[in-house]
């Protein structure tokens, strides 16, 4: 492991856990991305890691661009020299075993760590079409949580009613007229196919629903701010079958309106939901590519194994 | 993968119920025990329940004669309370005025001075301050409340004078002010162990939607903890119904209906320790007059608690 505040000068000298690794493969999730989510052309699978060029692609379907980023908590490296695009209007899952670092990635992009002591972004994480770097120290980490949503693992409604749950971020964000809060409220709540289950009890403490109905708050929530990404942190984890398949229809539709990345453990959930797969191990980025084509016919044989449930 | 995950569960449950068996039969001697345990258990709960149904037996018995002689009406209506005198008045009005003012006056210094500490302590103070800062606190309640009574006399009261020099020497003011100090750790304190156990998740919900420290204190974790903060404000309202020699020794003595919080007045514990540190006889009706004061500060503090537990029970959360 580097010391703590250094790079390591050559990134594979660190790497000793597997022939597999010897080349994180970092590639763009949709460098042909179309804007509409889905690509328009066939991509790539996936490519090897030297072929840093792709990364250069054109930024018009890439949303966000991880660039030689490196996370820290303490002197412990959790995320190492990633580099990876994220499709715009498009929904990049983000899976690998437990303690691979796929929570601690997800939550650099809205500037999470910062609540902590002690941890430490290196490297880029490029927001577009801006191009300013989240992770800079220097940007304010709630003007990038007001750009970026996030929906927890467990869900978390606010000890307020459904209402002001779902107004919650719109007041931070100044909105003060009762029409427009109505309004937007309601979309949310449509959006997160939610409304018709609350619409006659929306003065009703958050806490009454249930997990599930819950879970689609906090999607409304995330949503009714309209931001321009959305985190989903393992947000079926805590749910029945059901309300899983409720939650994963949602993402699903959401994935026209807005870009996002998706924290699974569940590899059907994978499949079922994502448009592009990211496979990270031990902190780095082992390969990236279109899901279908990676589930078929994954580049590496750690992947091909993680798939195929071998380990993790 | 799920069902991997799920395997270890089913495994430790099966584990726990084949073990139980042996476990039983163990010993008797570790069965006695345990019934030993939960049989003096049990005694201590009775106990401090037979204690309670005591005092209110004894408050009851003893006020009971009290408001054969005096009538409930006049009690409660009266506008004076004279009992020693020569022509005795039993109006409670001027006892319970003083007691409300002077709680009040606690409270409206406790209330928010506890709150706003308890908020900085919970989501501000850096971990180190916290923990001097708040033992600290917590030795203020240490402090003998007869050392309280003496600092509103001899220190806030002259304070009080320099800015209105017809403020009397006793005054239900001063001793509202010191006993609100008193108060501040007990609100602080509870309140701060009730937002410091509001779960770090809905924190996070809160600053992922962008809100700040400030915000996120305010509209989430403040209304997350409302229970326990109300059980701290239950708590401190009992404390200063309760409290007795800063009043006794701040306020005066002398039973007065008043609104004005200059004024100096006898509260209902006050009455309560000046009539019985003189020698009343037993059985006297002024010697009765104190278990009438006693039953109604009872009963106010009982008042108190049920609608403490009402709110408490209205907004507790579940998280
Ligand atoms: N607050 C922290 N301080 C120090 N190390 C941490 C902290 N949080 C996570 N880690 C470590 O960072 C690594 C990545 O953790 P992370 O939570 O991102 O994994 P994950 O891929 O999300 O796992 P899971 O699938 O179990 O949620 C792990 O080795 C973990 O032990
Ligand atoms: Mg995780």
């Amino acid at each position: 492991m580097s010391p703590p505040g250094s790079r390591p000068a050559h990134p594979r000298d660190t790497i000793a856990r597997g022939p597999a690794l010897a080349a994180p493969v970092s590639v763009d999730a949709a460098a042909t991305g179309g804007a509409a989510g889905r690509p328009r052309e066939p991509l790539p699978t996936t490519t090897p890691a030297n072929q840093e060029a792709t990364a250069a692609a054109p930024a018009a379907g890439i949303k966000a661009r991880v660039q030689d980023f490196s996370f820290y908590y303490g002197p412990f490296q959790a995320v190492k020299n990633v580099s990876i695009g994220f499709a715009e209007r498009a929904v990049t899952a983000l899976i690998g075993p437990s303690g691979c670092g796929k929570t601690t990635l997800l939550r650099c992009f809205n500037r999470m760590h910062d609540l902590y002591p002690d941890t430490r972004y290196e490297g880029k994480i490029v927001l577009n079409p801006s191009g300013i770097n989240i992770v800079d120290r220097r940007i304010s980490p709630i003007e990038m949580r007001m750009r970026i949503s996030m929906v927890f693992q467990k869900p978390n409604p606010f000890p307020k009613s459904i209402f002001e749950n779902v107004a919650y971020g719109l007041r931070l964000r100044g909105v003060r007229s009762r029409r427009e809060l109505a309004d937007r409220v309601e979309t949310a709540l449509k959006g997160a196919a939610l409304w018709g289950e609350v619409s006659d009890r929306l003065r009703k403490p958050a806490f009454a629903l249930s997990g599930g109905q819950q879970q689609r708050l906090c999607i409304a929530r995330a949503l009714a701010v309209e931001p321009e990404i959305v985190l989903f942190d393992e947000p079926t984890s805590a749910l029945d079958p059901i309300a899983t398949s409720k939650i994963e229809e949602l993402i699903h539709e959401l994935r026209s309106r807005v870009t996002i990345i998706i924290v699974t453990h569940n590899m059907q959930q994978a499949a079922r939901v994502s448009d592009f797969t990211a496979f990270m191990y031990l902190g780095e980025m082992v390969e990236v590519g279109r899901t279908d084509m990676m589930f078929q016919n994954p580049a590496r044989p750690l992947t091909e194994q993680y798939i195929s449930g071998r380990f993790g | 993968m799920n069902a991997i995950s799920q395997q270890p569960g089913i495994a430790s449950n099966a584990a726990v119920r084949a073990s139980a068996a042996p476990v039983r039969q163990r010993s008797a001697i570790a069965g006695a025990m345990e019934k030993l345990i939960e049989f003096g258990l049990l005694l201590a709960a009775l106990f401090s329940v037979a204690i309670t149904a005591g005092i209110v037996f004894v408050l009851v018995s003893e006020a009971a004669p009290f408001f054969r002689t005096v009538p409930i009406g006049e009690f409660l209506t009266a506008r004076l309370w004279t009992p020693l005198f020569a022509e005795p008045r039993y109006g409670i009005m001027p006892l319970l005025a003083g007691t409300l003012m002077t709680t009040g006056i606690a409270l409206a210094v406790a209330m928010p001075v506890g709150t706003i500490l308890a908020i900085w302590l919970s989501e501000f103070a850096p971990a180190r301050v916290r923990e001097i800062v708040k033992p600290v606190l917590e030795m203020l309640s240490a402090v003998p409340t007869v050392v309280f009574g003496y600092f509103a006399v001899m220190s806030v009261t002259p304070l009080l004078q320099k800015i209105d020099s017809d403020i009397p020497a006793f005054n239900m003011l001063s001793a509202g002010l010191v006993m609100g100090v008193m108060i501040v750790p007990y609100i602080s304190s509870l309140s701060e162990d009730a937002m410091r156990s509001v779960p770090m998740l809905l924190r996070e919900g809160s600053y992922a939607m962008g809100a700040g420290r400030l915000k996120t204190a305010i509209r989430v974790v403040f209304p997350a903890a409302l229970s326990g903060i109300g059980a701290a404000y239950t708590l401190a309202v009992a404390r200063a119904v309760g409290e007795t020699m800063i009043v006794a020794i701040a306020a005066g003595q002398q039973p007065s209906l008043t609104v004005n919080p200059l004024d100096s007045a006898a509260t209902i514990t006050a009455f309560i320790v000046q009539v019985s540190l003189g020698d009343l006889p037993h059985g006297t009706i002024g010697y009765k007059s104190i278990f009438a004061a006693g039953f109604t500060l009872f009963v106010l503090t009982l008042g108190f608690n049920l609608v403490g537990a009402w709110l408490r029970r209205r907004f507790r959360q579940a998280y």
